[in-house]
């Protein structure tokens, strides 16, 4: 028996003083993706009503510090805690990624990139495992186009981190060249095992140094971005 | 107690003819204080004393131009109820004596320029020189030049949120001592929310809002204005540090404060700093402001009223609003974590008022420090020439030797790809870029408008050296050329002038020359000048840059899709140069020539430079504009690409670096030399590549133009072909974009 179709889905997405990516990701949840989207101010603590929370990129609190450290201590941040304890779905891309890091809500760290320098070009991502809400609806080593911008994307972890996330397929995207190898010459950063995006333990929790809101509308050259959130959707409307 | 001698006079930039002036027009001698403001307001980088009399002959009026030159930025209407506000900006002295804060503090600046009117930026592109990285005595210097002056773009930049789409990035031992940052920005906003930087309401609240004042870039105005010398080293605390952190948020609380209706005028604080806002706001609305100093927020101990009135610390604004809403003003800016005080009010006498604790420190009229500062008539001769008019003949060349010309021009610094420079911008933020950097134009879409708007931002110093008013229309002709590329109609432009000591007047009859030229083609291509900048002084001891004006053009398409790319994307299409393989070239040998001393093949083949910029014909050169926006607008090309530095061979090749590398064969016969064909630089030309079934319909456009489109060859998988005159040249793609990419990094590494 068909389900209903679900009303749109809300997503919040997160704005701390410093985000830059917070328009880019509201316009593609609501035009490209049709979904009802809006900002939640960084220092409210309500997220109620919210289906699934957005942290977007940008250089929040200016990178002072280091990259994502003072967003941690946001009121926001204890509610995206809680939100994500009780298996809410939480997306982290690129500062976002580097703010959960920070609290602890993924493991790891984000470091300079190897080059030095801040790079911004569109690279390949290898899809790892389809067992998450944020890849469901893709196929296990199909290959997207997605673009990064950072300067601190590196991602590392300690060996035992590291065996962990492989051992619980937790590694969800890996930076690969356009045929789906894994390759130095693929890896924009330095970061380890060509490592570009993790989700956590309950496997509620993403963060991907790529951003796929960049790739969610045909007029930017690629509509890729859009399996992660379209995942989010078929999860939560599936419920 | 400093008293005012003729050492402090020469050491504030002023003649004593101008200090005497000042004496008169106030009636008695003025205070410290009083000469540190006049002085910076007198300045060559504030009241454009040198230029002012010349710019006035540019043109300024157009349809969609709401608002020209006198603001802080000119705007445009750009239709469906919205407006684009933008315009260029140099920062050339502090990027030679620091060139990441001189570069970042650059962006900053034309960043508020921007959003003083009340728009948000969404574009920023940047015109950098720099001087010759394989000097083995400057080689190095200019290196770490290159390196902070990116760095501080994309730091500032990509930091702030605004993407960094286009711009260019030339080489020239000219610019040795005298590197050029000419920094361009535009914003969007709806057309009947645009904010003037106006002082009214007698009695309303000046408020400053933002970062808190230090002692940096104190006399930065007056720096810009003069000469290097061997003492520069020691002008470093004269250079601006930026914090683009603050400047975001400094973005989102006016634009929030605007928005709330609780803002009646408002100037960002720039060049001058306090100085320069207060009485050019009081200026503008026929008013006067009075402030007192203990009001300002400090991030120093015991500063003096002089310093505080001078200083350039950044990411201020200030602004003015109506009386009993500076309550909700505050609430705003506390919001987003920012100063906001009220440091005084507004008067209708006219007059800069400054207190310091109540004691009174300055009181000077507005009008002495704007419309009353002086203006010359400095004598203008002939211009300075930096090369001969005639060079050495050149051999004939082997099809063997042209090859290995085109790759050794790729791998030149000036025409080399740019992509270890633009990946470090962020160019995609706002989702808004639908082409990327490294293409003719540079073009975002205006989701709000539901238009696009495309940029090209071009200036010549090689061209204006030799000729500097044909260099200045060459300039125009190019990004008029680069819009129409896109389909994109040119609506306006802004213009930053870069050229040496005026006080010599070869040097001030390139400045004239170029001026006129600007005139000339801006009037003729319909692009008048909604604002810009003028860059004096560019010399080290003594030796001057080539003349270099910057020019940035707006055009306007109507609609969001994706342009037409540049690169050819299927084999078997018709290759058509749209307006013929060398127009306006003649026979007679002398002036072919010097005509090709000005070329990239020339200065990097040959070694020299020499002669004449190429003809242009700014008629045929128009007509060649609609031609191809009418002939891209129906859809009829694959991929459009404009000739222009390298001429034909290098375009064809670039034509080839899409990632399906699809090269091209192409025949061609000419009266001319093969290395002319190929290399000279002749306007006026742009390559397509077209399906076969679509050629006739490009030509019946052409005709109805009188525009030659002549097939010149056909596409072709991995290879470069050019038969020319029964020799043909040939290059693998893959090879030649390898040389084309890998150029700048090895270059940079040294």
């Amino acid at each position: 028996m068909a389900l209903a179709r679900s009303p749109s889905l809300r997503f919040g997405v997160v704005l701390f003083p410093g985000s830059n990516c917070d328009h880019d990701a509201l316009y593609a949840l609501r035009e490209n993706l049709g979904q009802s989207a809006e900002f939640v101010w960084h220092e409210s603590e309500d997220l109620s009503g919210f289906d699934a929370v957005l942290l977007p990129g940008g250089f929040s609190y200016g990178d002072y510090l280091r990259v994502g450290a003072i967003a941690r201590f946001s009121p926001v941040l204890g509610a995206v805690k809680r939100f994500a304890d009780r298996g809410g779905l939480v997306v982290g891309i690129c500062n976002g990624f580097q703010i959960l890091v920070e609290t602890g809500l993924l493991p790891g760290a984000l470091v300079r990139n190897r080059g030095l320098h801040f790079v911004c070009r569109t690279v390949h991502l290898r899809v790892e495992s389809t067992e998450s809400p944020f890849t469901q609806d893709g196929t296990a080593g199909q290959v997207l186009a997605v673009p990064i911008a950072h300067g601190e994307g590196c991602y590392h972890a300690d060996e035992e981190t590291l065996s962990v996330l492989e051992r619980d397929n937790r590694v969800l995207f890996r930076y690969v060249d356009p045929q789906g190898q894994v390759t130095p010459e693929a890896n924009p950063n330095g970061s380890i095992s060509n490592i570009a995006g993790i989700c956590n333990e309950g496997r509620n929790v993403l963060g991907m140094m790529p951003h796929p809101e960049r790739a969610a509308d045909p007029a930017m050259g690629s509509t890729d971005g859009r399996l992660v959130f379209q995942s989010m959707i078929s999860t939560l409307v599936r419920g | 107690m400093i008293t005012i001698n003729a050492e402090v006079i020469e050491q504030h930039g002023l003649t004593t003819g101008e200090y005497e002036r000042i004496v008169e027009k106030i009636g008695r001698e003025p205070t410290l204080t009083e000469l540190g403001i006049i002085s910076v307001m007198w300045s060559e980088h504030c009241s454009y004393k040198s230029s002012r009399k010349h710019l006035k002959k540019l043109p300024t009026d157009g349809d969609r131009i709401l608002v020209g030159p006198g603001e802080n930025a000119g705007i445009i209407d750009i239709g469906n109820g919205y407006a684009a506000a933008f315009k260029i900006e140099s920062h050339n002295h502090p990027s030679f004596i620091e060139p990441f804060q001189g570069a970042a503090t650059g962006v900053g600046g034309i960043l508020r320029d921007i959003f003083t009117m009340g728009a948000r930026p969404l574009a920023v592109m940047d015109s950098l020189r720099f001087g010759t990285l394989d000097d083995p005595e400057v080689g190095n210097r200019n290196r770490h030049i290159v390196d902070g002056v990116v760095g501080g773009i994309a730091h500032y930049g990509n930091c702030f949120g605004v993407p960094t789409i286009g711009g260019e990035c030339i080489f020239e031992s000219s610019y040795n001592g005298n590197p050029l940052v000419n920094a361009f920005a535009l914003g969007i906003f709806p057309k009947d929310k645009i904010f003037f930087g106006k002082a009214s309401g007698i009695g309303n609240p000046v408020i400053y809002v933002g970062a808190k004042t230090g002692r940096d870039g104190i006399h930065g105005a007056s720096m810009a204005s003069a000469e290097f010398d061997e003492e520069s080293e020691g002008k470093r605390p004269n250079v601006q540090v930026g914090d683009p952190f603050l400047e975001k948020l400094l973005l989102e609380a006016c634009i929030e404060a605007m928005d709330k209706g609780v803002i009646l005028g408002i100037q960002d604080m720039g060049a001058a700093g306090l100085t320069c806002s207060t009485c050019e706001m009081g200026g503008r609305g026929g008013t006067g402001i009075e402030i007192d100093l203990k009001y300002v927020p400090q991030r120093e101990q015991g500063m003096t009223p002089y310093e505080i009135m001078l200083s350039e610390s950044q990411e201020r604004m200030l602004l003015v609003a109506e009386r009993g809403v500076e309550d909700q003003v505050f609430a705003v800016f506390k919001k987003w974590g920012l100063d906001a005080v009220e440091i005084g009010t507004v008067t209708d006498d006219g007059m800069l008022r400054v207190r310091n604790h109540g004691e009174l420190v300055a009181e000077v009229p507005n009008s002495l420090l704007t419309d009353d500062a002086p203006l010359y008539d400095r004598p203008a001769t002939t211009p300075f020439r930096p090369a001969p008019l005639d060079g050495p003949t050149l051999p004939a060349t082997s099809a063997a030797d042209n090859a290995a010309a085109l790759k050794q021009l790729l791998a030149s610094p000036d025409l080399c790809s740019k992509r270890k420079i633009y990946e470090q911008y962020d160019y995609m933020v706002r989702t808004n870029t639908t082409v990327p950097p490294g293409s003719d134009a540079a073009v975002i879409r205006v989701k709000e408008a539901n238009v696009s708007l495309a940029m090209a931002l071009d200036g010549n110093g090689r061209y204006s050296a030799l000729d500097p008013r044909e260099g200045a229309k060459l300039a125009v002709a190019e990004c008029c050329r680069n819009l129409a590329t896109v389909g994109a109609e040119p609506i306006a432009a802004t213009n930053c002038l870069n050229f040496g000591n005026p006080e010599k007047p070869e040097i001030m009859a390139q400045f004239v020359e170029a001026v006129e030229g600007l005139d000339e083609a801006c009037r003729h291509f319909g692009t008048p000048i909604t604002g810009g900048n003028v860059s004096l002084y560019n010399e080290t001891l003594s030796a001057a840059i080539y003349p270099t004006p910057v020019i940035g053009i707006v055009g306007l398409i109507d609609h969001m899709d994706v342009p037409i790319p540049m690169h050819f994307q299927q084999p078997g299409r018709k290759i058509i140069l749209v307006g013929g393989l060398l127009p306006g070239v003649t026979g007679d040998p002398t002036h072919l020539q010097r005509c090709f001393g000005s070329s990239q093949y020339a200065k990097v083949v040959v070694g020299q430079t020499w002669g004449l910029p190429p003809t242009l014909d700014m008629d045929y050169e128009k007509r060649v504009h609609e031609t191809v926006r009418s002939i891209v607008r129906q859809g009829l090309p694959e991929s459009v690409h404009d000739l222009s530095d390298g001429g034909l061979a290098v375009a064809l090749a670039k034509c080839g670096f899409g990632p399906k590398r699809i090269g091209a064969r192409i025949e061609l016969s000419s009266e001319f030399q093969a290395h002319v064909a190929l290399f000279h630089e002749a306007p006026s030309r742009v390559l397509l590549s077209v399906a076969d079934e679509n050629v006739e319909a490009v030509n019946a456009i052409a005709a109805a133009l009188a525009i030659p489109t002549p097939v010149i060859g056909e596409t072709q998988v991995g290879k470069l072909e050019v038969q020319i005159n029964g020799d043909t040249i040939r290059a693998s793609i893959d090879d030649l974009y390898e040389a084309w990419d890998s150029a700048l990094e090895r270059m940079l590494q040294g």
